[in-house]
């Protein structure tokens, strides 16, 4: 039977062609619209590091005072001192502290020109916390961190780039006039959004480099590539230490802590660090702390751009009126078909099968709605550049998930809007109908 | 005509009448705010920058193993690369003027502070205090810009000092934007004091600028054109050019840029992003505004459409299933143009009692963006556009079906019972 009622519905698709035409067409735009600002949402408000979001933690301190603050929160990252200090405690399972760079790497041999690389200046706890995948050798060790070593871990794609992809660990590379030992290829790794360097906007940047050790990285003067906030009303002279050891606040800090009691305990490792500052005169104000895990400080960041949101909630009200609309054409269709649901009633068939055979030809309208609706989402697609930055537009794309997904949410939406119709199809008196005639 | 039968004959369609009200409800309220957020979108795009922004471009580079702003001689050395840099700019072909900048309006790329008239004030209350972009630049850059200056005087070669980029010291003068000087000097800003960043320095404004945005593009009025100029070249490992070309050279001097300063010293970075002509900074800093502005203008489109065609759809259907009524009326000697306005005022009266929900819904989805996003309130001659526009979608939408009604003949009503 249902082979069947799918061959009345494709047949009465064309029996009322322009009112068909309206329905697939409503659907279509509705759905196409729909799916191509959620494959952005999706793509930008997904969890980065699915499994351990929960145990990654940003530290944050307020070092400036109540009175430069936000709505009470504290600066979005901290200051070398806190930063170095709350590293060195070594209080949570894991801790890493991380400042963005972008050192000039000279090419050797060939005769190419000297490009950009950018990175991050960290420890080796970051590779470990953020699960970051290893191609050749691995992270630096802890030693490394505290000898301040020359050593490097670059990306694949900068070895590709540099090495054609070989083997690259032992080798040399030189990062503004001075040189580091390479310790380890990373695999491709680019977590989108960024969530570990949103203080200096690159939730959607270009994919990392090199990563270098922060010692190291300071030892040499690297100069942060990313923000650097001197907000406060505090004079701490010129030169390079003053910047370094003043409250000019630049620096990322994660932490791993494993559960709620030793967040709970960090918490207050960092409120009693904060009070000892205070007592010490370096603040002038109770503590002010945060600790947020990974989607709490993504929703706190609003890493989802705005216009994301507006467009997929306009879509989808979108998606309601095509709706609406479709529930009056179906309306109409089915009512005009009064006199054949009668003879039907009329010859025995059970109003279940008038609601099977109508649902049934609703859907075959939703799912010639689906199809048209994928061709305007495939065509769509390449129209996202057009409304998001390069950077959040190259995440959509056309995947089996979205194919199926469009194809269903087209079905489904069109059965839900056949109900009505459907139930005052079912409800035709066929004795009314037969008299008429 | 009276309204009675017409009312009467909708209460036998109810279904169809609530369906056709709501759509036209629910599409009063989305468009009227999508066309709300389109006009914001290009107002913002078309705010100006004070800039003469034809024959304009900027050049972004770094160079390669420079010495240090802390090592001795590290700053000094920094700015003879820098001048070395602008002297060989200058010399370029069919360029009338080059200043070196630490950032432009629009690119995204700031050095913000707080801005006072007493000493030591930080905290933003009153009118006393206010925040502020600072360009760091030198005697050329109010030609270069092509900003007009409207009171007072601008800086000459005397006054231009070079320090390092993380050195704090506050400059002897600067010269203000009008919107900033208007905000904390409303009887004439030149030759005042001013205080920045909560420090204790006088800080004299020897002039003011007509306007000239700062570099964050998305920022509301109130700081769009707070901006402070300090004749000062920043020097670190990087440094930024404006140039100004004879006009309708732009692109020849832009090509003529990397070797120039390849020539100079090749040990520098300079990629594809180096030389971007400020039209280009503009459609970056702009580019999400514009494609919103866009996506809602054909949402609005397809929807009018989607809604109109819908009209059409139920408008036939009813048309089809009152045949033989209108044929009786017809006999009865109703005259063809009473027809067409039965089913006239018939949409006037679904299309009225939609716009009243559409608004409703309009002002409450209003109401609802302003408070999760930057938003304001519409304002009431959108909405009234909007009823219009709908009431009138929804006539234009009826007259067809409605003149194939008013020409079902009267001998409809004689055939077969």
């Amino acid at each position: 039977m249902f082979a069947y009622y799918f061959q009345l519905g494709l047949r009465s698709l064309r029996r009322n062609p322009a009112l068909t035409a309206l329905m697939v067409m409503a659907i279509g735009f509705g759905v196409a619209a729909s799916m191509i600002t959620w494959s952005v949402f999706r793509a930008v408000s997904g969890d980065p590091i699915p499994g351990k979001s929960g145990q990654l933690y940003t530290v944050l301190v307020d070092n400036r005072g109540p009175q430069y603050n936000d709505k009470g929160e504290p600066p979005e990252a901290l200051t070398y001192t806190d930063a170095t200090a709350l590293v060195a405690a070594r209080k949570a399972a894991h801790q890493t502290l991380l400042f963005e760079v972008a050192p000039s790497v000279l090419p050797e041999g060939n005769q190419s020109l000297p490009f950009i690389a950018h990175g991050y200046a960290t420890n080796t706890d970051f590779f470990g916390m953020f699960e970051v995948p290893f191609e050749f050798g691995g992270a630096w060790r802890a030693s490394d961190d505290e000898g301040r070593a020359a050593v490097v871990v670059i990306s694949h794609a900068l070895n590709q780039q540099l090495f054609n992809g070989a083997d690259s660990v032992g080798r040399e590379i030189t990062l503004d006039r001075h040189s580091y030992r390479i310790v380890g290829v990373t695999a491709h790794w680019d977590p989108k959004p960024r969530f570990y360097d949103l203080f200096s906007g690159n939730a959607f940047g270009d994919p990392v480099q090199v990563y270098l050790p922060f010692a190291r990285a300071v030892d040499v003067e690297m100069d942060t590539a990313g923000r650097n906030n001197c907000g406060s009303n505090v004079d701490f002279g010129s030169g390079r230490d003053a910047w370094l050891h003043g409250e000019c606040v630049w620096v990322p800090m994660w932490v791993e802590l494993a559960d709620q009691p030793a967040a709970n305990a960090y918490r207050d490792f960092l409120t009693h660090y904060a009070a000892e500052q205070q007592r010490a005169g370096r603040f002038h104000w109770a503590p002010n702390v945060r600790l947020r895990d990974v989607n709490n400080w993504l929703d706190y960041k609003q890493v989802v751009p705005p216009e994301s949101r507006i467009s997929l909630m306009v879509a989808l009200g979108f998606f309601v009126i095509c709706l609406v609309n479709t529930i009056g054409l179906l309306l109409a269709k089915f009512m005009r078909r009064a006199a054949e649901i009668g003879v039907r009633r009329a010859l025995g068939a059970p109003r279940g099968e008038i609601y099977r055979q109508f649902l049934i030809e609703a859907a075959t309208v939703g799912l010639a709605g689906g199809v048209l609706g994928l061709l305007l989402t495939a065509l769509g697609m390449f129209g996202v550049g057009l409304l998001f930055e390069p950077q959040i537009a190259r995440l959509a794309h056309l995947d089996a998930s979205l194919v199926a997904m469009t194809l269903l949410v087209a079905v489904v939406a069109t059965v839900l809007a056949a109900f009505y119709p459907t139930w005052r199809a079912a409800k035709v008196q066929p004795a009314w109908q037969l008299k008429s005639n | 005509m009276t309204l009675h039968p017409i009312l009467a004959a909708l209460r036998k369609h109810k279904a169809g009448v609530v369906l056709i009200a709501m759509q036209i409800a629910l599409t009063l309220a989305i468009v009227c705010n999508a066309v709300f957020i389109i006009g914001q979108r290009i107002e913002r795009v078309n705010r100006p920058t004070g800039l003469d922004e034809s024959n304009l471009f900027l050049v972004t580079q770094q160079w390669v193993g420079a010495p240090g702003e802390d090592v001795p001689g590290g700053v000094d050395k920094l700015d003879a690369m820098q001048l070395e840099d602008l002297a060989a700019l200058r010399q370029l072909p069919d360029v009338v003027s080059v200043a070196p900048i630490n950032s432009m309006p629009l690119l995204d790329s700031s050095w913000n502070g707080a801005i006072a008239t007493k000493p030591g004030d930080t905290q933003f209350r009153g009118k006393s205090v206010t925040r502020t972009t600072y360009y760091f630049s030198d005697e050329q850059v109010l030609p270069t810009l092509g900003v007009r200056l409207v009171a007072g005087r601008a800086f000459n070669a005397g006054d231009v000092v070079h320090q390092g980029f993380r050195d704090q010291r506050d400059p002897d003068i600067a010269i203000l934007t009008k919107a900033l000087a208007d905000k904390l000097f409303p009887d004439g800003a030149v030759g005042k004091a001013v205080y920045l960043n909560g420090g204790n320095k006088p800080v004299t404004v020897i002039g003011v600028v007509e306007r000239m945005q700062v570099p964050y593009a998305g920022g509301g009025d109130e700081v769009a054109w707070n901006s402070t100029l300090i004749p000062a070249r920043l020097n670190a490992n990087f440094a930024r050019y404006a140039v100004r070309t004879k006009p309708g050279r732009l692109d020849d001097v832009m090509r003529a840029v990397m070797p120039a300063l390849y020539k100079v010293n090749p040990m520098r970075v300079l990629d594809d992003d180096s030389v971007r002509s400020f039209g280009e900074i503009r459609d970056k800093a702009y580019r999400a505004d514009l494609g919103m502005a866009i996506l809602m203008g054909v949402v609005c489109l397809i929807l009018l459409c989607v809604t109109a065609a819908g009209i059409v759809g139920l408008t036939s259907f009813w048309v089809g299933q009152r045949h033989r009524q209108i044929g009786v009326r017809r006999a009865l000697g109703a005259r063809k143009i009473d027809i067409l306005h039965y089913f006239q005022i018939e949409n006037l009266l679904i299309a009225g009692t939609g716009v009243v929900i559409g608004v409703l819904l309009a002002v409450g989805l209003n109401q609802w963006l302003m408070s999760h996003y930057e938003m304001t309130r519409i304002p009431v001659l959108y909405v009234l556009t909007g009823v219009l526009a709908m009431l009138a979608i929804g006539q234009a939408a009826v007259f067809v079906p409605a003149r194939r009604a008013s020409n079902v003949p009267p001998v409809v009503a004689t055939r077969a019972v």
